[in-house]
């Protein structure tokens, strides 16, 4: 069970998440939709502390965090138990695809080498990059660099994998296969967080979509209910603008 | 105007050779000391702990501030009057003392500066993945780090080699050291220094190749 409650973040004097509370399922699909600048991806970033929250709690399985007074054995916790999957991919530049996996295998959860590499071998083979497993990010393409991305957080098996705008930096032509990865993930019932600009693909994946705008969340509901017949005016013009 | 003696400093070349080791051995440990305590106080320069930092940045600033040779006579010559368990310091001792703690000083600004070039985005990926600091600091960010730093680096261990001259100062019989000897001797001091010079440049080229070496390997992550 994850639980957020009364979550609020700020930049300066400028508020960016007001009191957002959300519990999500063990296996549910919940994606964020929202306008630019509305906190979705502080959403996703205060989660794992990549941002700090300034007051609220996160629960997530048997770690329970007051974010206001959270120690450092609190936010590495938090990090241990989400994978984090980023927009611009943010691959280690100094590791081949396979060690990019491997690494927090062996320097976090202090797994053998053997075991990393065997793990690896598996995830390599269902991000369908064998035959790039000892490639550096340089030389991977858009959408293979964010296959890695995504096998280096499921290799964590994390309680919960957060992707903030996964396919937003892609060239078109690689949109296709990040997405399919991520509903092949979807199979396997790992509960997921995503914030994405793609209406159809959130439509299909998604358990329940939440509306962020101004900070907040404004309205929430299964994809039929929300993108089909939203009650909320913000959420309607929203929803028209990106057509 | 006389002419060169070229037999006198054919002569000279082997004997001259033979403390190239020692030249050698001062710039290496000096180096490996220097990079160590240079990367630490980049650490800390980057991470700001709280009265460490003050420390850091007083040393850094002494020792890129004051000559080497006024360090060296310094370490050499002044602590021991002061420090009574120095009085047995040896030359060569004290100038790899010297050279570490001068060229540390110049090599932490480097490091930290590259440090600071390495992209957020490979802090923030660290971190996610729940690596502490100093793993991400080791793991991913150090070694991006020396990239950027190496040629600057490397230049300091050249300026190094050629600076572990000073040595001679300090009594220590030395490649500089030696040829001064031979051409008290001998009274052929433009054939003597100019014998030392070119061991010196040919040390130096040597280790060029050397850092078209380090460089490629390096890079070899960034290789399209």
């Amino acid at each position: 069970m994850i639980s957020i409650q009364n979550l609020n973040k700020s930049f300066g004097e400028t508020p960016v998440l007001q009191d957002i509370s959300l519990d999500i399922s063990p296996g549910e699909r919940i994606v964020v939709i929202g306008p630019s600048g509305t906190g979705k991806s502080t959403l996703l970033r205060c989660l794992n502390f990549l941002d700090t929250p300034e007051s609220g709690r996160i629960t997530i399985g048997d770690l329970a965090v007051d974010v206001a007074c959270a120690s450092k054995a609190d936010i590495l916790g938090l990090r241990r138990r989400t994978g984090f999957v980023f927009q611009n991919y943010a691959l280690f530049a100094n590791k081949t695809a396979r060690q990019n996996i491997t690494e927090a295998l062996v320097t976090v959860k202090g797994m053998s080498r053997a075991d990393a590499d065997a793990r690896a071998e598996t995830i390599l083979r269902e991000t369908g990059l064998e035959a790039r497993a000892d490639a550096y990010p340089a030389s991977l393409s858009g959408g293979q660099q964010q296959r890695v991305g995504i096998g280096r957080a499921m290799a964590l098996d994390a309680e919960l994998m957060l992707f903030d705008e996964p396919t937003s930096a892609l060239d078109p032509e690689w949109v296709g296969e990040v997405l399919d990865l991520m509903r092949k993930l979807a199979e396997t019932h790992q509960t997921m967080l995503i914030v994405t600009h793609e209406m159809q693909f959130a439509r299909e994946i998604a358990d329940r979509i939440l509306f962020m705008d101004g900070g907040r969340i404004v309205e929430e509901g299964p994809p039929t209910q929300l993108l089909d017949a939203p009650c909320d005016p913000r959420t309607k013009a929203f929803l028209r603008r990106v057509g | 105007m006389r002419a060169l003696d070229v037999d006198y400093m054919l002569e000279l070349v082997p004997v001259l050779l033979g403390y190239v080791p020692l030249t050698l051995f001062m710039a290496v440990v000096g180096m490996v000391f220097a990079l160590i305590l240079a990367a630490l106080m980049a650490v800390e320069r980057v991470a700001r702990i709280p009265v460490l930092d003050v420390f850091v940045r007083l040393f850094i600033s002494f020792f890129r501030g004051t000559p080497l040779l006024v360090q060296l006579f310094l370490f050499y010559f002044g602590l021991p009057q002061m420090l009574s368990f120095l009085t047995t310091i040896n030359g060569v001792t004290a100038t790899i003392m010297g050279l570490t703690l001068h060229f540390s000083a110049y090599m932490a600004e480097s490091i930290r500066a590259a440090i600071l070039g390495v992209d957020r985005a490979q802090w923030e990926a660290s971190l996610s993945t729940g690596m502490t600091q100093a793993q991400m600091m080791r793991r991913i960010i150090l070694p991006q780090a020396a990239r950027v730093a190496a040629p600057t680096l490397i230049n300091y261990f050249i300026d190094m080699v050629k600076s572990t001259s000073l040595a001679f100062t300090l009594g220590v019989t030395e490649l500089m050291g030696a040829a001064q000897k031979e051409a008290a001797g001998s009274f052929l001091y433009f054939e003597a220094f100019l014998v030392v010079a070119a061991i010196y440049w040919i040390m130096v080229e040597v280790l060029s190749w050397g850092q078209q070496w380090i460089e490629t390997y390096l890079n070899k992550a960034h290789a399209r």
